[in-house]
């Protein structure tokens, strides 16, 4: 019986059995801690156990020579939306109740494509059609896995969608003819929410006092908009115009919320020092723009602005295109605005870390930090650079070496036969709205596409 | 009183600082002299010289040039490139995608090729300078939507009206019927999208047709000097196609419409040139021997199908090229066209060479468009549509530091650049 055990666990690829890997003569972007020329790192169980020169490890670990290759910790996306089923509960302007990481689809190909551009994490969100929207998951890309559960990233902080302005106001103003309609409607809704909670909180506490004798009807909103309240949970909230974002601001002041990062944020660099003030982090496009009138008024200097005036900042890519290029986007703040490298790798690294309340775990290499690393073939801020392995908790999860046309793990039945450009030009249908479009035709490309392709556009 | 002398001279230099702030900065016409760059002629190697723009044209280039008056730019150390040209876009042709009311480039009408894209280029779009600011100098604006959405226009990136921003060529653009589903919005069966490709073929056969009587209605009659009394734009507009002189510009991507489109042009005879072509890589053999040129791009995109490679986007043009098509590469974009030299950078990376990716944002888009002798390159008697920079123009953090277009030396800002200026150290700050 035995023999056969021993059978199996040889038959096993190695991969599956161990976490060992010993990456050689690198040139180390720490992120947090300089560059090391000529350096090994050696991961044991999935977590770094050293970082020095001339190491060995022990038999049977895996040896990756990274010889004139460098080596950085691996990519972090703050927002995105891939291995995920559905993306909008498009329902009411508040669904703090669902959670993204219900319909997590460890099958999506995006997840392969993503770690073949050095991504190791991403948080995948629930979507901007509501104020309060529903929960999000901080996924590691496991890919291979065909368990959803495997994809999460056990420990990672709670965190929550939140958005402002136009997709709101769409979804329901527009839409659905109920509030908000406006951006006073939309500060309503936080301020209703969040008083709604208290109150609530209130009668749980009445009733487990003995105050009151009936319990309260338990609400799963009402409890997580509550948690926020707590400081349990992360707010990343959807927004572009300066004004709105000072309105959220004062919002969690007034309810004694601090933990906020600003996603997109399009217009930050209008009230950066009102965000590096309160402690407000920003993840922003490194140069999307005008594709709304809520961002019109951008620049992609965005970023640099933000980051000279003392915010945590990070790119990222809501889309299942830029993630496969984070390292590309990061390199653009140094056409505008002229970080360093250190400072626009930390934007895809250790700052998205930060704002995912993981930054004790992953986003530089350092002992004791997850074995999540990302190895190029030149310095990953070139153009010329091409991406030659990426490794999740020290498992080598994209090897170019190793890589096969169609690495699909199985055949998505939902699978859409595309190879037209045009489906995948407009940024926020793919991302933030996305499932949203039959239901705002009012959007003009969106009436666009389906004029181009409904069955009677010919005649 | 010596204090009160500074005080009034460092007053003095504020007010003088402040009203230079306030003017707007004009771009700049005259001789220059580019003195000591490193030249990328791109059509005849890369040296160290001098170039000379006078009258909006490079009127000479070479190793060591020397003339009694003209604005000397010291270009030691820096690199000097053509313009880039974007070989398909929508940039002038929409101000803010979501937003209808700032839409030109989707007439109604499956049938329109004489809408013209030059008439509604606003040649104050916002976007102008935020792309040309990159080095980006001309583009090829073109309508899109129907199966003939109009007659795209190759545009300079400054001037202030149609003339000024012609760029002398004009392309009737036609999506070719696609066999296949088109993304999520198309809820037809198999079957109806087989019928609707026979019924789309037909009809563009039936307008090509028509067009061909056209043309022989017209020259009969222009040989016996009579005048036509018809009202048919949309045919006038295709005869540049059925005479020959022009060429078509067919959209068409998947695999079995590129095959289907080139037999269709084998057939029709005419000239033609592809875009889109996101599979040419399938099928770049059949597109070398019949000598279809491409326009390829965006590069930065997802491959069209889950079971492709990572990267099939990125190598797309490296492997038509090496199989001898003549490639030039678009974004495909509106306000993000800025992202021309990244496009090409990732083609250039992913197996096409900086050379070959330069020539396919420069001199292959200019001969593509019939403009291969007026631009595209540094040579004699080109339009200066050029920038020195300093360092690779698809490097990320290169910077640009002088554009001309026509030989005006344009202002190096746009709306980001001054939004920039202006917030960086926002006054008042909050202390």
């Amino acid at each position: 019986m035995l023999k056969y055990i021993l059978l199996i666990i040889i038959l096993l690829p190695k991969d599956i059995l161990s976490q060992n890997i010993l990456i050689k003569n690198g040139t180390v972007l720490t992120v947090t801690n300089g560059v090391k020329e000529n350096t090994d790192i050696l991961i044991i169980n999935g977590k770094i156990a050293k970082i020095d020169k001339n190491l060995t490890a022990p038999e049977g670990t895996r040896i990756v020579d990274a010889n004139n290759q460098y080596v950085m910790p691996g990519i972090i996306d703050a927002h995105s939306h891939i291995a995920l089923d559905v993306i909008n509960e498009a329902t009411s302007p508040v669904t703090a109740e669902v959670n993204a990481g219900d319909v997590l689809d460890p099958l999506d190909v995006a997840i392969y494509r993503a770690l073949a551009g050095g991504v190791t994490i991403s948080h995948a969100m629930h979507g901007s059609a509501n104020a309060i929207g529903g929960q999000c998951e901080t996924i590691k890309h496991r890919f291979g896995t065909t368990n959803p559960d495997e994809l999460r990233m056990q420990g990672a902080p709670r965190t929550i969608k939140f958005a402002l302005g136009e997709n709101p106001i769409r979804t329901h103003g527009e839409g659905s003819k109920i509030s908000p309609n406006t951006r006073m409607g939309v500060e309503q809704i936080f301020r209703n929410a969040f008083s709604q909670a208290q109150l609530y909180m209130k009668e749980w506490d009445d009733y487990k006092k003995g105050i009151t004798k009936t319990s309260p009807v338990y609400s799963l909103r009402n409890e997580t908009v509550a948690d926020i309240l707590k400081g349990d949970i992360i707010i990343h909230c959807h927004s572009y115009r300066a004004d709105e974002i000072l309105m959220l601001l004062r919002v969690l002041k007034d309810f004694g919320i601090n933990k906020i990062c600003f996603q997109h944020v399009n217009e930050g660099f209008k009230v950066a020092p009102e965000l590096a003030a309160f402690g407000a982090s920003a993840s922003v496009f490194a140069d999307w723009w005008a594709y709304k009138f809520e961002v019109y008024y951008s620049t992609a200097y965005n970023a640099a602005i933000l980051t000279r005036n003392g915010v945590v900042t990070s790119i990222n890519s809501d889309s299942e295109e830029l993630i496969r290029h984070l390292y590309h986007e990061a390199a653009k703040t140094q056409r505008y605005g002229s970080l360093t490298d250190d400072e626009a790798l930390a934007l895809i690294t250790i700052n998205p870390a930060k704002q995912l309340g993981i930054d004790n775990r992953v986003g530089s290499i350092e002992v004791g930090k997850d074995g999540d690393i990302a190895i190029f073939s030149q310095h990953p801020l070139s153009i010329y650079t091409i991406p030659q392995m990426t490794i999740v908790d020290g498992i080598v999860k994209f090897d170019i070496k190793n890589d096969e046309a169609d690495m699909r793990i199985d055949i998505n039945p939902n699978e859409t036969y595309s190879s037209f450009y045009e489906n995948q030009r407009h940024h926020e249908s793919q991302g933030c709205m996305h499932g949203l479009e039959e239901l705002l035709m009012e959007d003009s490309y969106a009436k666009f596409m389906r004029y181009k392709y409904s069955k009677n556009h010919s005649h | 009183m010596h204090f009160l002398k500074i005080y009034i001279l460092s007053f003095c230099t504020l007010l003088l600082f402040n009203i230079n702030a306030q003017q707007v900065k004009k771009a700049e016409s005259g001789t220059f002299l580019l003195k000591n760059g490193n030249l990328h002629t791109v059509t005849s190697g890369t040296f160290i010289g001098d170039l000379l723009i006078k009258d909006g044209v490079i009127a000479d280039i070479g190793k060591s040039i020397s003339v009694s008056e003209a604005k000397i730019i010291d270009c030691s150390g820096k690199q000097i490139y053509p313009g880039l040209i974007d070989g398909g876009c929508r940039l002038g042709l929409v101000e803010i995608d979501a937003i209808s009311l700032t839409n030109d480039f989707n007439e109604l009408g499956d049938f329109v090729p004489h809408m013209k894209a030059l008439t509604a280029v606003n040649p104050n779009a916002v976007a102008i300078p935020v792309t040309r600011v990159n080095g980006i100098t001309t583009v090829f604006a073109k309508p899109d939507g129907g199966t003939f959405p109009g007659t795209g226009a190759l545009i300079h990136l400054f001037g202030y009206n149609p003339d000024q921003m012609s760029a002398g060529s004009e392309r009737v653009v036609m999506r070719f019927p696609s066999t296949g589903k088109r993304g999520r919005w198309d809820r037809r069966s198999e079957d109806d999208i087989k019928k609707d490709a026979e019924k789309a073929i037909k009809k563009i056969n039936d307008i090509w047709d028509t067009a061909n009587n056209y043309m022989k209605m017209d020259s009969a009659a222009k040989s016996e000097n009579i005048t036509l009394s018809t009202n048919n734009p949309q045919m006038l507009a295709l005869l540049p196609i059925v005479s020959g002189k022009e060429p078509i510009f067919i959209e068409v991507n998947s695999k079995k419409d590129i095959e289907s489109a080139i037999e269709w042009i084998i057939e029709k005879k005419y000239k033609a040139v592809f875009t889109g072509v996101a599979e040419g890589w399938r099928v770049a053999d059949k597109l070398a021997k019949n000598g279809i040129p491409v326009i390829t791009g965006p590069i930065l995109s997802v491959p069209g199908r889950d079971n492709d490679s990572y990267d099939a986007s990125y190598t797309n043009p490296s492997i038509m090229m090496k199989a001898g098509v003549k490639v030039a590469i678009r974004t495909d974009n509106a306000e993000n066209v800025r992202n021309l030299p990244f496009n090409a950078g990732f083609a250039a990376a992913y197996g096409m060479g900086t050379e070959e990716a330069l020539k396919a944002v420069t001199i292959n888009t200019a001969e593509i468009f019939g403009v291969g002798d007026k631009i595209g390159s540094l040579d004699k008697g080109k339009i200066a549509n050029l920038f020195i920079c300093d360092g690779d123009p698809f490097e990320t953090k290169t910077k640009i530091e002088y554009l001309f277009i026509k030989g005006w030396k344009i202002p190096l800002e746009s709306r980001h650049t001054l939004l920039y200026d202006e917030f960086l150290d926002r006054t008042p700050g909050l202390k």
